[in-house]
């Protein structure tokens, strides 16, 4: 064999030496360890070019050439692979860093205002928008305004249709609705039009139930003006309730009976679970009935400074709570104010 | 208020399906509650497409299986002495029918009958009511031996039918009730039970509603025209009449009726009272009744000759007169009463007989021996009648009337109407003459309305001459003049007022003619009234949003409670500082609340077993007297609290810190940032915190209210463990409103970088870390834009009696880029003034 041939073969085996030793590197250190070994100062590659002087002179270009393809041959598998470990690491990281999207997420608590500020909220908003204001009045009223200006004389039949919370106070009871802001609402405005919305908390001298609460909110309408109609009253309630209940949401207006108001009415709208089919909500009949309305009482405008003979009004109660019920499905009035968090939490 | 069909039918005719009916009332404002059917067919069985609008209960009789039959003989059982068998025909076939009804046997074994008995007859198959079961529970027909003889068919009882709860005996029909002819031909009716508006107690009788009903339908109505005979001896010289006050007792009349006997009414008659929810009595006290029922006007019968043996054989005189107070009277319920004057008493000269217009006396009432019949229709003040009922808490039919206000010339007809049907059912002869004093007249209003009114409050143009036709089809007279009409209110109803007042009485009555559901709906296009600023609803709001923001759950609770509950928190309070209930419904909810955060600490008391972490708050009013006031102060409030874990833990990390006063004061700091409102917290002592952890809070010189830790004693009091504290704060609502504003400047975002700096300093325990801050924000000026403490340190090399405090300091020039030596003379100069004023030392 020439000489030529020996270095070649000799070439040929560190190849692939160099190569069979890089397909057992498995990780960046022995990477570093073999590229140390097969291309550092001291490698079987190398040590061809020191040994170049040996060799007779026309054949050192070839032998050196050889040797430089040796050393790039090697670069570019130790690259290659490189590249290979570094894929496969990040493969390995990712699929160790993999969780179960299943289990529950860290939470910040959260807070949650109570059901009846939120339907509140949303019954004085929709009503802000058709221009009544909010308008407060206080929860221990005087039976004058609770009563006797609102067209209830004592001993009056009507009477038994609110059962009252009264006080040690002679002449003092807990408002039983929130008509008697209506009185304090016109007398600040009179003569003025008017056009409030009265939310607040209400007393009745009731045993309570599922369905019945000795404290309970209530949100009272009124507008007063001189060309306020029966027909804006349905207006305004048939407006409210597709707002609040949806757009092809029915209200009905149902003769009923009032002191403070006249002609009077209850409230009904058709039933949007079920869309006025029947349901068990609405006891099959397709309605609901969400508070009561009318004209104010021309006795009430006049106790209020307005003259009856040019102004007209009316005036609508809802039951914030009612609506809540109803909207939420709640079982039973009485989670409301009991302050169990378990209830409020929901909302 | 209970109406049959079949009694309505009486005075209107009427062919409307019964659910259009109640349609009727009910959008007339005489809701229907309840269909009860007897017989007729179930409209929603008929139709299964029907909204179920008006709940529909009792019971369909089958045409073909329950029919008109007649009993020709009753003849014994051949094996039962208990039982006998009936030879009845159902107009097809003969049948033999095997009863136990005791109402049959006085006919058994007579042979065949001169006049067959006319029953209702239930053949194989039908459904009706178990007769021996409580209640009504349906059963189905089936054929059976009983005492080995086949039965497959009954004669039945009202209770089977569904007419009553009567099971005593079974129902026997009127001589002419037409053999084989279904039931429900014969029979069949359906009851409205109706809710009479307060205002409408005209209609709480059968010819009420049949007056709104012919209104509404254009039927003409038929009222009864009672022709009494007055044949027998005069009334003049057997009993006199005084009215002492006509405001109480406006008219009074009475009638006798001389040689009655007391027996049962006629079964017609006892059929419809039972359909009105009334009990037959007898025929004397079902007369009265049913002219109530049908005409709305309670009357009263005495027994004459008991008023004759109290005034000791002579002619008695009935004397109507208020109670004095104290005075005694029992009632036919057996209840002896202790009366006061506003009870209207009607008496003899004996004493008290009735309560007017309420209830008759034990004494008095009629009895199975009454042989003489004094009958009285008047009229009373209804607040008098409405006071006596509540008080003695008396429920009658007549109280329930008499108390929403009876039409004095309803008194006339009634009277003579319960005259004649007494002759009628118990015999006897009417009196000639009866005695009619009528002092005291209602004023019937004439309401002039025209066709501006309607359109004012209707919205709705009407002609006069149509109101003037829906007046009329109430009895109205009217008369049309021009676009006015003047109606005058018909003598039966006492709801309609003068003036104004009338105007939006009759408006309300041609609403209710023409439908509501007919007045075009409008949107409202009236002036807008003027805006009002509502800054306190605004603060509200943002409170209660940054609240929520930060985790903090929103309450409600009961503004009811007791003083008890409140003194846990805040002491005892004397008894004028409570707004107190004269009729609570429990002692626990016996006071209006003075402290809201009592309110929030009972929820929280209630949630600290379900949950180891609270954090909520409340906004509401308390409820402050002030003497010389009539009502009270309403302030409104905000209240928080906060107890147990800081953070919730989860399934790979355990948090165990607890809420601390630092928690407590950021969630404030929180509310405050949102509010722009600059707030000192000064240390404090109330009752209820502790004494090292509270703090008040100002704004300029106002006290916004308090926070702090309860008091472990406060603590235990709320039945709550010892740890973790509870964190606890209440403000005033108006005075963070007094301090907030909607105005400020926003302060540009710097563009040149900041110099960032710590402090350390060490200083005396007793120095509050404010002053500490004050004085460095003072030295540093403007140019030391941030001051944040982020370490508090303490360590025997500090000495005892010191603690160190590490500030992280913020230079920031708005016009150049500060270098380190202009950064580093501001801070000479601040640990300077630290040194100067506070005795500070720098730490090393
Ligand atoms: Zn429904």
């Amino acid at each position: 064999m020439s000489e030529e041939a020996a270095i070649r073969a000799e070439m040929e085996q560190t190849q692939q030496q160099a190569l069979t030793a890089l397909q057992t590197v498995q990780n960046e250190a022995e990477l570093l360890a073999w590229r140390n070994a097969h291309l550092g100062r001291t490698a079987p590659v190398m040590l061809f070019f020191s040994r170049l002087p040996q060799f007779p002179k026309e054949l050192r270009p070839q032998i050196g050439q050889a040797a430089n393809q040796v050393k790039l041959t090697l670069e570019a598998a130790y690259e290659a692979r490189r590249q290979e470990l570094q894929a496969s690491s990040l493969q390995q990281r990712l699929s160790s860093e993999r969780v179960d999207v299943t289990l529950p997420g860290r939470r910040l608590p959260l807070g949650h205002l109570h059901p009846s500020t939120q339907i509140l909220a949303e019954i004085c908003a929709i009503f802000g928008e058709m221009g009544f204001q909010v308008y407060r009045s206080p929860e221990v009223e005087s039976d004058e305004n609770n009563f006797e200006l609102l067209n209830i004389p004592a001993h009056h039949p009507a009477r038994d249709m609110w059962d009252t919370f009264h006080t040690t106070r002679p002449g003092v009871v807990l408002r039983t609705h929130t008509s008697p802001g209506q009185i304090r609402a016109m007398r600040q405005m009179a003569p003025n039009p008017l056009r409030v919305i009265l939310p607040g908390m209400t007393y009745r001298y009731e045993q309570t139930n599922a369905s019945h609460e000795s404290q309970f909110n209530q949100v009272e309408l009124l507008a007063i003006g001189q060309n306020i109609t029966f027909g804006d009253l349905q207006g305004t309630l048939t407006d409210f309730a597709r707002r609040m209940f949806g757009a092809e949401v029915h209200v009905r207006l149902r003769p009923s009976y009032f002191p403070f108001t006249e002609p009077s009415a209850e409230i009904d709208i058709e039933c949007f679970l079920c869309g006025g089919k029947g349901c068990t909500v609405c006891k099959g009949g397709g309605w609901l009935e969400i508070g009561g309305c009318g004209m104010v009482h021309p006795v009430v405008l006049r106790n209020g400074g307005y003259d009856p003979a040019r102004f007209t009004g009316f005036a609508a109660g809802l039951g914030p709570e009612r609506i809540a019920m109803l909207k939420y499905r709640i079982s039973d009035i009485r989670y409301f104010f009991g302050g169990d968090l378990r209830f409020l939490e929901q909302f | 208020m209970k109406i049959p069909l079949s009694w309505l039918k009486d005075y209107i005719d009427l062919n409307l399906p019964l659910l259009e009916i109640a349609r009727l009332l009910t959008n007339a404002g005489m809701e229907v509650e309840e269909i009860t059917l007897i017989g007729l067919p179930n409209p929603y069985e008929q139709d299964a497409t029907l909204r179920r609008e008006y709940k529909v209960s009792g019971l369909s009789w089958d045409a073909d299986k329950i029919v008109v039959a007649q009993i020709d003989e009753v003849q014994p059982h051949p094996n039962a002495d208990r039982l006998v068998l009936c030879r009845l025909h159902d107009g097809q076939q003969e049948h033999l029918v095997l009863t136990g009804a005791p109402n049959l046997f006085p006919y058994k074994g007579q042979g065949p009958l001169p006049k067959p008995l006319k029953v209702a007859y239930a053949k194989e198959g039908a459904r009706i009511y178990d007769g021996h079961q409580p209640g009504q529970v349906l059963t189905t027909l089936k054929r059976a031996k009983i005492r080995g003889v086949e039965s497959y068919s009954m004669v039945c009882s009202e209770k089977e039918l569904g007419i009553s709860e009567e099971h005593e005996g079974i129902l026997f029909l009127e001589e002419d009730a037409p053999t084989g002819t279904p039931l429900v031909d014969y029979l069949g009716d359906a009851v409205f039970e109706i809710n009479i508006l307060p205002n409408m107690i005209r209609n709480a009788c059968v010819l009420g509603v049949a007056r709104e009903l012919a209104a509404l339908t254009g039927q003409p109505l038929r009222k009864p025209q009672p022709r009494p005979q007055y044949s027998g001896e005069s009334l003049a010289g057997a009993v006199s009449l005084e009215i002492s006050d006509p405001t109480l007792n406006p008219r009074f009349l009475l009638g006798l009726v001389r040689g009655v006997s007391i027996g049962p009414s006629p079964a017609w008659v006892q059929r419809r009272l039972r359909l009105a929810g009334m009990r037959p009595i007898n025929n004397v006290v079902d007369a009265t009744n049913y002219v109530m029922l049908a005409l709305g006007e309670p009357l009263h019968a005495f027994d004459y000759d008991v008023l004759v043996r109290r005034a000791g054989g002579k002619a008695p005189v009935i004397r109507t007169r208020a109670a004095t107070p104290g005075e005694k009277l029992t009632t036919l319920d057996g209840q002896e009463h202790t009366l006061e004057s506003y009870t209207i008493l009607v008496c003899d000269e004996a004493g008290p007989l009735s309560l007017a217009g309420v209830m008759g006396g034990l004494e008095s009432e009629v009895t199975p021996e009454t042989r003489t019949v004094l009958l009285e229709a008047a009229s009373w003040n209804y607040v008098n009648v409405r006071r006596t009922t509540t008080a003695l808490h008396i429920s009658s039919e007549a109280g329930y009337r008499f108390g929403r206000g009876v039409h004095p010339a309803l008194a006339h007809p009634a009277l003579e109407w319960g005259l004649e049907n007494i002759v009628a059912w118990s015999g006897g002869e009417i009196a000639q003459g009866i005695l009619d004093q009528y002092p005291n007249p209602p004023h019937d209003p004439l309401v002039r309305i025209s066709e501006t009114d309607v359109q004012r409050l209707l919205g709705l143009h009407l002609p006069a001459a149509q109101i003037a036709a829906l007046l009329e089809r109430l009895e109205f007279t009217c008369q049309v003049h021009g676009d006015c009409v003047e109606a005058q209110t018909p003598p039966h109803r006492l709801d309609i007022g003068e003036g104004l007042t009338g105007i939006a009485d009759l408006i309300e009555e041609i609403a209710r003619m023409i439908g509501y559901d007919q007045i075009p709906f409008r949107r409202l296009s009236d002036t807008l009234p003027e805006m009002r600023p509502l800054p306190h609803l605004a603060l509200e709001e943002t409170v209660r949003q940054v609240l929520a923001r930060q985790g903090m759950q929103e309450l409600i609770s009961y503004r009811l409670t007791s003083t008890e509950r409140e003194a846990r928190l805040i002491g005892e309070q004397p008894e004028q500082a409570y707004i107190r209930l004269k009729n609570p419904l429990t002692p626990e909810r016996s006071v209006m609340r003075r402290s809201l955060l009592s309110s929030v600490l009972e929820a929280l008391e209630k949630n600290a077993r379900l949950r180891n972490r609270i954090a909520c708050f409340e906004i509401g009013p308390v409820f402050w007297p002030v003497e010389g006031q009539q009502l009270p102060d309403e302030p409104q409030q905000l209240a928080l609290a906060l107890f147990g874990q800081r953070l919730p833990s989860t399934w790979n990390h355990n948090n165990n810190e607890a809420f601390d006063f630092y928690d407590l004061k950021g969630v404030l700091e929180g509310v405050f940032e949102a509010l722009h409102i600059a707030v000192r917290f000064v240390p404090a002592q109330r009752t209820g915190f502790h004494p090292g952890q509270c703090a008040e809070l100002y704004a300029e010189e106002t006290c916004l209210g308090v926070m702090g830790a309860l008091h472990p004693e406060t603590q235990a009091r709320f039945d709550l463990p010892n740890t973790p504290p509870v964190l606890a704060a209440e403000l005033s609502l108006a005075a963070l409103l007094a301090h907030t504003t909607t105005r400020r400047e926003t302060r540009p975002v710097p563009i040149y970088p900041p110099v960032l700096e710590d402090l350390a300093i060490v200083v005396e325990e007793e120095l509050p870390g404010e002053r500490v801050e004050a004085v460095i924000r003072q030295a540093g000026g403007a140019l030391l834009s941030d001051v944040r403490l982020f370490d508090v340190f303490r360590s025997q090399a500090l000495g005892s009696g010191k603690k160190s405090l590490a500030y992280r300091l913020t230079y920031q020039s708005m016009d150049s880029t500060l270098t380190d030596a202009e950064a580093a003379k501001i801070r000479q100069r601040i640990i300077r003034r630290l040194e100067q004023e506070l005795g500070a030392k720098l730490r090393s």
